[in-house]
């Protein structure tokens, strides 16, 4: 936790270029239709999900693996629902997330994502969660929202919390 | 099950989905209306039934009856601004607020209460409202409830409801009952979603319906980006067509003609499209004291399962603590109930991993409380302000001062006080730091020692009302108090935004109503004679 709040404003600075220059190099929202998320942002969100979702998941390897990558389908289909201006603000914390220096330097992660532990992810989310920078109380706030919604939208996330579903009309 | 829209369309009622425009065009009508909300159908229905043809114009999707799934997962996406996530810039406060044909009204959650007589007062002293008074839109209150079968909701309240009945009558607190814009409501408790049964009578299933059976034209995903106005008359509504996906433009045009224009896009939409169309606002009022009914949410655990789920969302409330003192005193606050479902209620809880997932396995045995204070009243509390930003489109400023917080944290002293009182084992602001607490005196304690702050305590919202204020004269506000623009001779605002404050209750019926007269006038003004 330490290890972030230990950036200066200028390293955020940087980082954060860095962040925009990549997400003016991947061409966010140029593409016609829904974009998708890069093979970079599913491995770094493949890391941040299971982190958020402890305690909802299944030990199995396999299994674990296939719901994430489930709840990274239904991710990228919720910012897609977003609109243009919040796609971007979106694309600009995942543009910072995905390359090194922001995810060692702004997240405090040292190791590339798909190696990273879950605790390691905690840690991250921990300190963004109580950070006295509001642009990464409120980054932690938008991963909070987008994996759970993404995860309790789905009818197989509703048994282990007792919820029936909608009733069974007959129009 | 028959769905009135899908039936309508069949018999030809006039729909433009602007998304399969192929070219674009100009087209002209009596009056233009901006939205399809609680004002922008009251005053289809109303101009229409007065022989005028009118234009209805509407950013979100037509969804009906038949396409309410009760599914989370569909609702928010199709049917809210942002996927019901509308957020202020700084992220701190999360905004419902509808985006389809109906606005708010199609996913609201039912609840109907009369403007306030103090709120009326208030208007009358601060702004020069002193004709809106309580007598004078007592028959306006009266024609829209009967219009729209606001009534006593008889059907017991849900457990989630009644569990705020419970605590606040073992505390000695003033609750009452809701009334509900309901027809043969069957309770099912997913009004949040699209009424599935054509029970709610939104201005989906009433108005809007009227004016299309008399002629309006009706466009959805089409998204008003601009007045044109010449001296001090608009000449046109510039709009972009969106595309299949309902968010991007899809490149076509159309340029709306009118002798009068009325803007009902809700109080971020409304205010937003002035500031874009660069309207005249020598005061800089526009867009500012964008009022909220900043809310602070309470969860509690009860012994026994309470469903949140289930049944009317809404219909137990109690204005015990708006009545604690002068309303511009120390905020007051309102306590209602939300609807508990898995994505509203998953993405508001405070944690992640363990703690979270413990919550909620205990999902079904959840109580929740939310408190709305009533913003804009106090000196100090002063509103938010709308700007423009990327894409145009609009960004809400709004801080949460000293004065909030301090009402914030006696509203959750409050709430967990009667959740406590109704048997809780255990209660929590949602907030970030706090673990939650087993015992009223823990509660007391801790709460009272929690810091309050923007991220930490979580505060959402379902009404935002404010942003061209009516005035008795333009230093004081945008409108007058019949929705007239100051400057532009044919430009009205019929909606929440012309509240000079927040209301102290949920906001439909006041826009009904105030919505209803006003556009009865301006039918008489444009010269026709009503016709029924």
């Amino acid at each position: 936790m330490t290890k972030v709040m230990k950036f200066s404003r200028r390293q955020f600075l940087a980082a954060g270029t860095a962040g925009s220059l990549l997400l003016a190099v991947s061409g966010w929202l140029n593409a016609a239709g829904a974009r998708r998320f890069s093979g970079e942002e599913r491995d770094m969100l493949a890391a941040i999900v299971p982190a958020i979702l402890e305690g909802t998941f299944p030990d199995d390897p396999a299994q674990r693996r296939a719901r994430i990558q489930r709840v990274v389908d239904g991710l990228e289909q919720t910012v897609a629902g977003l609109s243009l201006a919040t796609q971007k603000e979106i694309g600009e914390l995942f543009g910072l997330l995905v390359v090194a220096p922001g995810r060692w330097l702004i997240a405090g992660v040292s190791r590339p994502w798909r190696e990273a532990s879950v605790a390691e992810v905690t840690g991250f989310l921990e300190s963004w969660r109580n950070s006295r920078f509001a642009l990464l109380q409120g980054a932690y706030a938008a991963l909070h929202d987008l994996v759970f919604g993404a995860w309790y939208a789905q009818t197989e996330s509703w048994s282990a919390i007792g919820y029936p579903g909608p009733p069974e009309l007959f129009k | 099950m028959k769905d009135r829209i899908r039936a309508g369309l069949a018999a030809g009622w006039k729909h433009v989905d602007a998304s399969l425009l192929t070219a674009s065009a100009t087209h002209e009508f009596d009056v233009v209306i901006v939205g399809s909300g609680a004002g922008g159908g009251v005053t289809a229905d109303i101009l229409s039934a007065a022989g005028l043809r009118v234009a209805l114009v509407e950013e979100g999707p037509l969804r009906s009856s038949t396409d309410f799934h009760m599914r989370e997962a569909e609702a928010y996406p199709s049917l809210y601004q942002e996927s019901a996530a509308r957020k202020t810039a700084d992220k701190a406060i999360n905004i419902m607020q509808g985006r389809c044909v109906g606005g708010s009204t199609t996913v609201n959650w039912t609840s109907s209460f009369r403007t306030p007589p103090a709120v009326l007062d208030f208007w009358a002293r601060q702004y020069g409202l002193s004709p809106l008074t309580g007598e004078a839109l007592t028959p306006w209150f009266a024609a829209m409830e009967f219009k729209l079968s606001v009534r006593p909701w008889e059907t017991s309240p849900n457990a989630n409801n009644q569990t705020l009945a419970r605590g606040a009558g073992k505390l000695g607190v003033d609750f009452g009952l809701i009334r509900r814009n309901v027809k043969g409501c069957w309770n099912l408790g997913y009004c949040g979603m699209g009424c599935p049964t054509d029970a709610k009578q939104s201005m989906l299933l009433t108005t809007i319906p009227a004016a299309l059976d008399r002629g309006a034209t009706l466009y959805s995903r089409l998204r008003a980006e601009r007045l044109l106005f010449r001296g001090e008359r608009v000449i046109a509504l510039d709009a972009a067509a969106l595309g299949a996906d309902g968010i991007r433009p899809s490149g076509r045009r159309l340029s709306l003609r009118a002798r009068h224009f009325v803007l009902a896009g809700g109080a971020i939409g409304s205010p937003a499209l002035l500031l874009a169309s660069g309207v005249p606002d020598p005061y800089r009022l526009l867009g500012k004291r964008t009022f909220l009914h900043p809310t602070v949410v309470s969860s509690g655990l009860m012994p026994e399962p309470v469903n949140g789920f289930a049944g009317a969302p809404q219909s137990v409330y109690s204005d015990h603590f708006l009545q604690q003192g002068p309303i511009d005193g120390p905020l007051g606050f309102k306590l209602e109930t939300p609807p508990l479902h898995p994505v509203l209620f998953s993405t508001t809880l405070q944690g992640f991993g363990e703690s979270h997932a413990q919550l909620m396995r205990d999902f079904t045995n959840a109580h929740a409380l939310i408190a709305l204070l009533r913003d804009g009243f106090h000196p100090e509390s002063r509103g938010g302000q709308v700007r423009l930003g990327d894409h145009n489109l609009p960004v809400l400023d709004y801080l949460l001062g000293e004065v909030f917080w301090e009402g914030a944290r006696r509203a959750l002293l409050a709430m967990a006080e009667i959740q406590f009182a109704a048997g809780a084992r255990w209660v929590t602001p949602v907030h970030e730091m706090s673990a939650g607490y087993t015992s009223w005196a823990a509660a007391k304690k801790g709460i009272t020692e929690l810091p309050l702050k923007p991220l930490l305590c979580r505060i959402v919202s379902a009404h935002v009302m404010g942003g061209c204020g009516m005035a008795d004269a333009p230093v004081r506000g945008t409108v007058d108090h019949r929705g007239r623009h100051f400057w532009l001779s044919n430009l009205s605002v019929h909606d929440g935004s012309v509240f000079p404050t927040s209301l102290g209750v949920n906001p439909q019926l006041s826009i009904y109503a105030l919505v209803a007269r006003n556009a009865s006038l301006l039918a008489a003004d444009l010269g026709r004679v009503a016709a029924g």
